[in-house]
């Protein structure tokens, strides 16, 4: 039983929660995640990242988006609540060393597991340049958090609501054509916007790591569910990733991969909104 | 000779019709007269031959006299000196490979089928006990302070927890899963496991004293090391299972419609994706279901696949059936169903749409050639042979391999080629105070030996602790 300590809703549909884990706050790095079931009879086991964590006070928070029925059921439940079954942290943690200048470009609800990362990079010592990408104003989170460890900041938002009116792949082209131009990028968030964000470090020889987000069950590499074709090879997500050398990555098998159940999904989100007494709305898949 | 004449009491079972539509045990069990009647049959021999074909060594004359003598109670007790879990070995036990195939009566009947149906009777005797509510709780020596971790709440693991519990130690397991039972809960169907039987021995654990800890990831919330160095455990058994699924390797295995069996049990099972209405964890709709393998896994696969709305399913073997690895029954069962066996078979690569969905295999036909290591006769593939073979969905059932999370994790833990854990004669693992046993020793090998590795293991705890 993991008790809710707090609830914050950033924008329309992303939320922030901590949770009591001592065990998991203490032994977590950044990259890592979890899985969360809210039912243990008829729940399903969904994987979020691990935002931040205070091992002192024994609670991890996760920044998740509603996107559907299990992320919904999710964002109903209050502090004092319980999230009834919470595992981790698991996958590996990312590579942090001292590359020179990073760039870290987080899309969408891929800012919140960008976080960690952005914060452990610039500890060990890199010039960190970070890049939010959101949809509009509204949707754009962690930026203050972003400012104190970022040496430079880039928001673009797709209707020029804030920031640039840009896609992240402008702002990170300029980063890669710049001297000295980047010696590692990390890109977090929807498939596609990883996929784009590969592309262009790939014509400047970037090296680009990417955090992936295929459906998970058991998350410790038991059922193959999570599997991506790495460099030809078949890898599983939750315990070989998540993170993985973008310029490897089969992002096309990966997104259709990731469509597999979306029929059922959708009617899931239907009903959950009738049964929650939500207003619908359009929401993008990923992170 | 009259005992001879006794026929073989047919355990009842659901309609074939009628149970590829629902997820309820297909297996009924024997009522008191059938059981008894079939008790009958045993000779009691002085050699029991059948007691050397358990891995165990069930005292089997003996309980079978006990349901002789309509004490069915002694006749559990009997069985639990040896095997802590009955009700589900006399259902998940390949019999016919072991405790029947040396039954003298089978013998003298000549054929396996005419073996007293020694399986049968021991879920019979377990399923009294706990329907009358019979079931005692074992003793517990008084607490000796001493601290013994487990690793994974499969037979493996829960077999060592009680061993251990009762000597007085206080044991906690620490599970993975949200739900403890391993590949009980997890991989074997309810339609052959109901999963309140595996509950119930959990709860007789609690009653000993057993903590559990679910959702925790030993290697990942706590590693082994610091559960003895900085939580106090004094000892450690690692019983994590195989739990790493084999893929095909072939081209198109990572499209969608292509899934392990783990994965679609574990849908299916664990998270009860077959109440569509309720479950929250979604299943893929299958029109025809290709199952590639021919063990227990897969049969499980094929048929929960049917009981999952699939219109035809398949399963796809590189031999024959007489080289199966499955239970006999199952194999039965699964015919009676309506699956359907292509024999002599193997992918040669899947097929998708632009979609990325499956949409077939080509398969390539094969012959039967010279044994081979294992004594099978091994599948030679026939040149020229491949053909096309619609379907909407693959099944990979080739069985698991050692999931490397823990081991990876703890340093100085010896595995050998294929990550198995290396154990001595006791089940010692090369670290000090930490003990393995079960599929993660074993591979992928059955409940009854993982438990039997799991009383040596507790055995050795026991003496390391006195
Ligand atoms: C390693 C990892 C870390 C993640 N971290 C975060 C995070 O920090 N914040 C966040 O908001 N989201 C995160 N996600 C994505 C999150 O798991 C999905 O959004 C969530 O499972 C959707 O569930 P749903 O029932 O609400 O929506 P659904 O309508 O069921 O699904 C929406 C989409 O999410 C994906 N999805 C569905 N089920 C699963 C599943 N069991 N596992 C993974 N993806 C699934 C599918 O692509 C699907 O089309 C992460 C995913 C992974 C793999
Ligand atoms: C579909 C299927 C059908 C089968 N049918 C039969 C049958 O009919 N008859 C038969 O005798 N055998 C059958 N088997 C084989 C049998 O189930 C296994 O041999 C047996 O369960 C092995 O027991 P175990 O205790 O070693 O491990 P498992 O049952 O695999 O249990 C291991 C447990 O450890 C947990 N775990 C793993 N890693 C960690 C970790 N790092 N930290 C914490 N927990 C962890 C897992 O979640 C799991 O619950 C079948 C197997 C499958 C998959
Ligand atoms: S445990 Fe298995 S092998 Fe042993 S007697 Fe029982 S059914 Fe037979
Ligand atoms: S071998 Fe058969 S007949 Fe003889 S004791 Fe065992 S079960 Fe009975
Ligand atoms: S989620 Fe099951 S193997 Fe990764
Ligand atoms: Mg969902």
């Amino acid at each position: 039983m993991n008790r809710i300590i707090s609830k914050k809703q950033l924008s329309a549909d992303v939320y922030e929660m901590t949770i009591e884990a001592p065990l998991i706050a203490k032994s977590r790095k950044a990259g890592q995640f979890l899985i969360v079931q809210i039912d243990t009879d008829w729940g399903e086991r969904i994987p979020l990242t691990i935002a931040d964590a205070d091992p002192a006070a024994g609670t991890i928070t996760m920044v998740f988006q509603t996107v559907g029925a299990s992320t919904h059921k999710l964002a109903v439940l209050s502090p004092g609540d319980s999230v009834e079954n919470v595992l981790g942290p698991l996958g590996n943690p990312t590579h942090i060393e001292k590359f020179g200048t990073v760039v870290c470009v987080g899309g969408g609800i891929g800012v919140a597991p960008l976080f960690p990362i952005v914060q452990a990079m610039k500890e060990a010592g890199n010039t960190v340049k970070v890049i939010i990408g959101a949809r509009t104003k509204e949707l754009v989170i962690f930026e203050d958090r972003m400012r104190k460890y970022a040496d430079e900041l880039v928001i673009v938002t797709d209707d020029g609501s804030y920031g640039r009116k840009a896609l992240v792949t402008e702002p990170l082209r300029e980063f890669c054509e710049a001297d000295p131009k980047p010696d590692m990028s990390i890109a977090i968030g929807p498939p596609i916007m990883m996929k784009f964000c590969e592309k262009t470090t790939a014509e400047f020889d970037v090296p680009i790591m990417v955090s992936l987000n295929t459906i998970m069950i058991d998350g410790t590499g038991m059922c193959g569910g999570c599997r991506v074709t790495v460099g030809g090879e078949t890898k599983f997500v939750c315990v070989d990733g998540p993170e993985f050398d973008g310029h490897k990555v089969d992002f096309e098998n990966m997104m259709i991969r990731m469509r597999s159940y979306k029929d059922r999904e959708d009617r899931d989100h239907h009903t959950c909104h009738i049964g929650l007494g939500i207003e619908p709305h359009a929401a993008p898949g990923g992170k | 000779k009259e005992r001879l004449a006794i026929p073989v009491q047919e355990m009842p079972t659901q309609d074939p019709a009628a149970r590829g539509k629902n997820v309820s045990e297909v297996a009924l069990g024997y009522g008191e007269c059938q059981a008894r009647l079939e008790a009958e049959r045993c000779l009691g021999c002085k050699n029991a031959p059948c007691v050397r074909g358990c891995p165990v060594q069930v005292p089997i004359p003996r309980f079978i006299e006990e349901i002789q003598k309509g004490d069915f109670k002694a006749a559990a007790d009997t069985i639990k000196e040896t095997n802590l879990l009955p009700a589900v070995c006399g259902r998940v036990c390949p019999q016919e490979k072991q405790c029947q195939l040396e039954c003298t009566v089978g013998k003298s009947l000549k054929s396996i089928d005419n073996a007293v149906a020694i399986g049968r009777l021991e879920r019979f005797v377990a399923d009294w006990e706990r329907e009358n509510n019979k079931v005692t709780v074992p003793e517990v020596k008084p607490g000796t302070g001493k601290k013994v971790a487990v690793v994974g709440s499969g037979p493996a693991g829960l077999t060592v927890a009680a061993d251990v519990a009762r000597e007085g130690h206080r044991v906690t397991i620490f599970e993975a899963f949200h739900k403890t039972g391993g590949v009980m809960v997890y991989g074997i169907p309810e339609f052959r496991l109901p999963k309140s039987i595996v509950q119930a021995e959990v709860d007789i654990l609690k009653k000993m004293g057993v903590s559990i800890e679910t959702n925790f990831l030993v290697g990942r919330t706590r590693t082994v090391k610091e559960l003895m160095e900085e939580d106090g455990f004094d000892a450690v058994f690692i019983g994590v299972g195989a739990g790493l699924p084999k893929f095909l390797g072939c081209p198109g295995e990572n499209l969608v419609g292509v899934f392990s069996a783990n994965e679609y049990l574990t849908r299916a099972n664990l998270m009860k994706a077959y109440d569509a209405e309720k479950s929250a964890t979604p299943i893929y709709q299958s029109r025809i279901v290709a199952v590639i393998g021919g063990g227990n896994v897969a049969m499980d696969a094929a048929r929960m696949a049917l009981r999952l709305g699939a219109a035809e399913v398949h399963v796809i073997y590189r031999r024959t059936r007489d080289e199966m690895p499955a239970r006999a029954e199952e194999v039965e069962h699964a015919m009676e169903e309506g699956i359907v066996f292509d024999f002599l078979r193997n992918p040669e690569k899947i097929l998708g749409d632009d979609q990325g969905r499956v949409t077939g295999m080509e398969v390539k036909k094969y012959e039967l050639g010279e044994p081979d290591a294992s004594g099978r006769r091994s599948p030679v593939p026939i040149a020229g042979s491949e053909y096309i073979f619609d379907c909407d969905t693959v099944i990979v059932a080739l069985g698991n391999e050692s999931n490397p999370l823990l081991t990876k994790t703890t340093d100085n833990l010896d595995v050998d080629r294929r990550g198995r854990i290396i154990v001595n004669e006791d089940q010692k693992t090369s670290l000090d105070r930490v003990y393995a046993g079960g599929d993660i020793v074993l591979g992928a090998a059955t409940v009854i030996l993982a438990m039997g590795e799991g009383r040596k293991a507790a055995a050795a705890i026991n003496t390391l602790l006195k």
